[in-house]
Formats: C-alpha cells, sequence, structure tokens
C-alpha cells in the first residue's frame, strides 16, 4: 500500500437488503492511472464506481482520498464530488439547460466561480471534445454520441482529480462508441486519472494501465493490460476474456 | 322598461348592468388569479418539503423534525382537499370572528379561502412533479458536487415546473369558474352580478347565458395565454450553430471530429470563396 494513492478503497462491501454486491474489495488509484473495471454484468463493477462516488453508501470497509476517509464526520461530500467528476451511461445531462450552461452550472454554483471565467473554461473543455459548436443545443436535440461527450466536458469543467466513467459507452451505437472512446483516449494520452468501467475490451486493453476483474462482487484478478489480457492467471478471468474476443 | 324577444333582452341586461357586470368579471379574474399565484406559491413549498429525503440512521434529529412537518401539511392537504370549498368560505368567513376575534373583509377571505384551496392541490401535484423527474438528473446534479438545495433550484424544479405547467393552467381555469362559489359571503363576483341582473326582472334564462359566455372568454383567453406561456418555456425547436462567438473560434484545436463538423475555418473559407466568386460574376457580367 503506497502512501501517494488518490484513492484507495480498503475491504469495501456493499449490501442492498440481504443481497450482498461487494464484498472485501481492495484497489488503489494512483495520479495519473487510467483503471478499467471490467466483468460481467452484475459483478458490482458499477456500484464500486458508485461506492467511490458516495452516489451509494458502503455498508462495510473505507474509501481513503489523499488518506482520509470519505464516510467520516466532518467530511464533506459535496467538496468532494466536485474533485471527484463522474459520466453516467444514461449521460444525465441538465434538460433544462443549454450545452454551455451544463458545462457552467457547476463550476458557477459549486465552486463560486464568475460567469466569464467558467464559459472560457467550459469552452476549452468543449473544444477538446468537438462539441463547442454546439453551445446553444438543448441535450434533446443532440445524438447519443454528442450527450455523452458534453457530459465529459461538464465532469473536465470541474477539473476534477479523478474522472470515473460508468459504463460509457453502453448506450451507444458502434459508431458513437468510436467518437466517445475516441476522446476518452485523447484525455488518457494527456495523463488525466481515470477509472472506468467498461465492456470495451479494446479501450481496456489499449489505453487503460492498470486492469481490474471483477466477478460476483470481488476482484478476481488484477494487473497490467497485458497480464490479464495476455497471461490470465484466473479460469474465470480467462473464460471472460474468451467469451468476449470470439464474439 | 323589458323588452320582448330572447337577444333584445339579453342586450336590456348587459346595458342595465353592464356596471356590475364588469365589476363581476374584475372580482373574478382578481380573485383566480393572485390566488391561483399564492396558491402555487404555497404548492411550491409544501411540495418541496415533502419530497426531502430523510435518512433516520444519519441525522436522527433532522429526520423527526421533518416527519412532524410532513404529517402536518400532509393533514392541511388532506383537510382543504376533502371538503367543499363553498363550506370552507363560510366556516372561515364566519368562523374567524368567533375564534380569533378577527374580522376579515370579504375580499381578503376569498383571497384566502382560494388560495389555500389550491395551495393544497398544487401541493400534490408538485410533489408529482418533482418525482416524476429522472433520479438521473439528481445524480448528474451531485456528481458535480451540488448539494440538495442546489439540485433542486437549478435543475429539478425548473423541469418540475414546466412539466406542471398544464397543471397551474387547469387550476387557474378551475378558480375563475369556482370563485362563483364565493357568492355565499358576498364576494361581488361574475355569479353575484349574474344573480342580481336575473332577479331584478326575472330573466333567468338570459342572465345566465350572459354568464356562460363571460366565464367561457375569460377561461378561453387564460387558456390561449398559457399555451403560448408553455411554448415560450419550452425555448427554440432548433438551435444555431455557434459560428462566431469570439470564444468559440479556436479552429485547429479540435482533437477530434466524429463527423466532419463545420468549423470556423470552413466557413470563413466558404465565405472567402463566395465573394471571390461574386467578384468574378459582376466582372463577367460587365
Amino acid at each position: 500500500m503506497s502512501e501517494n494513492a488518490i484513492i484507495s478503497v480498503r475491504h469495501l462491501s456493499k449490501d442492498f437488503g440481504s443481497n450482498r454486491v461487494l464484498r472485501d474489495v481492495d484497489f488503489e488509484v494512483h495520479e495519473g492511472d487510467v483503471t478499467c473495471i471490467i466483468g460481467a454484468s452484475g459483478s458490482g463493477k458499477s456500484t464500486l464506481l458508485r461506492c467511490i462516488n458516495l452516489l451509494e453508501k458502503p455498508s462495510g470497509g473505507e474509501i481513503l482520498f489523499h488518506g482520509s476517509p470519505i464516510a467520516g464526520h466532518g467530511f464533506d461530500p459535496c467538496g468532494y464530488r466536485a474533485k471527484v467528476g463522474m459520466c453516467f451511461q444514461s449521460f444525465n445531462l441538465f434538460n433544462n439547460m443549454s450545452v454551455l450552461d451544463n458545462c457552467i452550472a457547476g463550476p458557477v454554483k459549486v465552486q463560486k466561480k464568475s460567469r466569464e471565467e467558467a464559459k472560457k473554461l467550459a469552452m476549452f473543455y468543449l473544444e477538446k471534445v468537438g462539441m463547442a459548436p454546439y453551445i446553444n443545443a438543448k441535450p434533446r436535440q443532440l445524438s447519443g454520441g454528442q450527450k455523452q461527450r458534453v457530459a465529459i466536458a461538464r465532469a473536465l469543467a470541474m477539473q476534477p482529480e479523478v474522472l470515473l466513467f460508468d459504463e460509457p459507452t453502453s448506450a451507444l451505437d458502434p459508431q458513437m462508441v468510436g467518437e466517445v472512446l475516441s476522446v476518452m483516449r485523447t484525455l488518457a494520452q494527456e495523463g488525466l486519472t481515470m477509472i472506468v468501467v467498461t465492456h470495451e475490451m479494446a479501450f481496456a486493453k489499449d489505453v487503460s494501465t492498470h486492469v481490474v476483474y471483477m466477478a460476483d462482487g470481488v476482484i478476481c484478478e488484477e494487473g497490467t493490460p497485458e497480464e490479464i489480457f495476455e497471461h490470465p492467471k484466473e479460469a474465470r478471468t480467462k473464460e471472460f476474456l474468451e467469451r468476449f474476443t470470439n464474439r | 322598461m323589458l323588452p320582448e324577444g330572447f337577444f333584445p333582452r339579453i342586450l336590456f341586461l348587459l346595458e342595465t348592468y353592464s356596471q356590475s357586470f364588469m365589476q363581476g368579471i374584475l372580482y373574478t379574474m382578481l380573485i383566480a388569479l393572485v390566488s391561483t399565484f399564492i396558491g402555487c406559491v404555497i404548492g411550491l413549498a409544501v411540495g418541496i418539503v415533502q419530497t426531502i429525503p430523510t435518512d433516520k440512521t444519519e441525522n436522527a434529529a433532522k429526520h423527526y423534525i421533518l416527519q412532524v412537518i410532513k404529517f402536518i401539511l400532509n393533514a392541511y392537504v388532506e383537510i382543504f382537499r376533502g371538503t367543499p370549498m363553498m363550506i370552507q368560505a363560510a366556516f372561515i368567513y364566519y368562523g374567524l370572528p368567533y375564534v380569533f376575534d378577527v374580522t376579515l373583509g370579504m375580499l381578503p377571505a376569498a383571497f384566502l379561502v382560494v388560495s389555500i384551496n389550491t395551495g393544497a392541490y398544487m401541493a400534490e401535484t408538485v410533489r408529482g412533479g418533482i418525482l416524476s423527474i429522472d433520479p438521473g438528473q439528481t445524480e448528474g446534479a451531485m456528481a458535480i458536487g451540488m448539494n440538495h438545495f442546489q439540485t433542486m433550484t437549478s435543475v429539478i424544479l425548473p423541469q418540475a415546473l414546466r412539466n406542471i405547467m398544464p397543471q397551474i393552467g387547469n387550476n387557474l381555469i378551475i378558480n375563475i369558474k369556482d370563485t362563483c362559489v364565493l357568492t355565499i359571503i358576498g364576494v361581488t363576483e361574475l355569479t353575484y352580478a349574474t344573480r342580481s341582473a336575473a332577479g331584478a326582472y326575472y330573466t333567468f334564462f338570459e342572465a345566465y347565458t350572459i354568464a356562460m359566455v363571460f366565464y367561457f372568454i375569460l377561461t378561453f383567453i387564460c387558456s390561449r395565454i398559457l399555451r403560448v406561456i408553455e411554448k415560450r418555456m419550452d425555448g427554440p425547436e432548433n438551435f444555431a450553430l455557434a459560428m462566431d462567438d469570439a470564444i468559440v473560434l479556436g479552429e485547429g484545436t479540435y482533437k477530434y471530429h466524429g463527423n466532419p463538423v463545420e468549423t470556423n475555418h470552413d466557413v470563413r473559407e466558404f465565405k472567402r470563396d463566395e465573394a471571390l466568386r461574386k467578384q468574378s460574376g459582376n466582372g463577367g457580367e460587365r
């Protein structure tokens, strides 16, 4: 356990009623890491990510952010979430706001930046994801891929230390998957720390620095992409990867 | 003297009682508009409180205080939804002097009754409106660090309000019509005016025909105006690609083009070509 981890998850468990979705999950994220979490549906990947962003309350164990527990008393969950961005499978853009306002809302309302400053920041990131010409559009006027790119810009406009992606491409058709992954690839190359829950094995293999394979609420195997994809040790990992590569 | 025939009698009534009809319309609309507005404010407040999430394990004191407040608000909603407004009007207007030794004027009493009645209905409408918003919107707001209040005011309520606009319109129209029950406490609104006009010459059919037409005109105008407001809330159907915004001018900084998008560079090149074409075209003609 090294000390400069941004996020470390220790013995995390999560129950929904009598259903134990996560048991004793341990892992760490360092600056610049691109961690991909792969695994079958229902294996607890998304729950893990939602616990890290406190959208779900962990039932046991702890999550440390720069060494301090995020569930403790006196810990400000809103301030924490402002530093840990998240992109959702269903985008969750604010339907009542234009693209630009979506990206400005956080910096202005939460970080109390001036509107001009927030706009400059928002435009910078909207340009990065190729959505700058669409600032006047409402979310309902955009395609799925465009929405997800705006959602990424919205998260980036908060200048988070870590960005979490919860199956960002699962609701998209193949062409849109391409445009979103390409944006994420760029971000990874620029050194953004990311945790990505994904079913895109090619992305996990090429882009990530660390791959975590989850099954039935536990981390079954983790390592570099090479270790996981080329030389998986566990039988379940092999089986899972075979199914994906033979598709 | 009262003329013979249906239409001449209507004209006669309109002429004779024009002032009291006008006053009736004025009071009806005044009570309906003001009370619908106050009622919406009450409903919004009650509806918001009723949708505050509570967690017993996190803050027990806050949880129990909220439970008590929610119980009181529920009682308010149930009582005022569950009894006729006419009875409430009489109950409050004649009851206040007895119980609290307060004498309200007719008009303030009318505002009070219709407002709290509307508030009771609106509370449920607002609650429904808030519940109808996709939980993903809340999660999106929480994920960028907004607290409950910020999430409500900048994300959930604007959407909920848009969704309940038809219901607010419904309430306004119901209120325009239902002010007629205030006749019981002597408010001189449109029905009161109609009754006095009808009683003077026993011209019931004619007088109530006039009232029917007036009420319909009032409600119809209001419903059309509300439609326009709804359209405006929706904003424009189409959007313009931002090409002339100073900050957007940043060609070459695009890292990615999923589909070839028109860049500022393209637009400028196109405009330059067009200008050139025009020049050469003009030159050819001369």
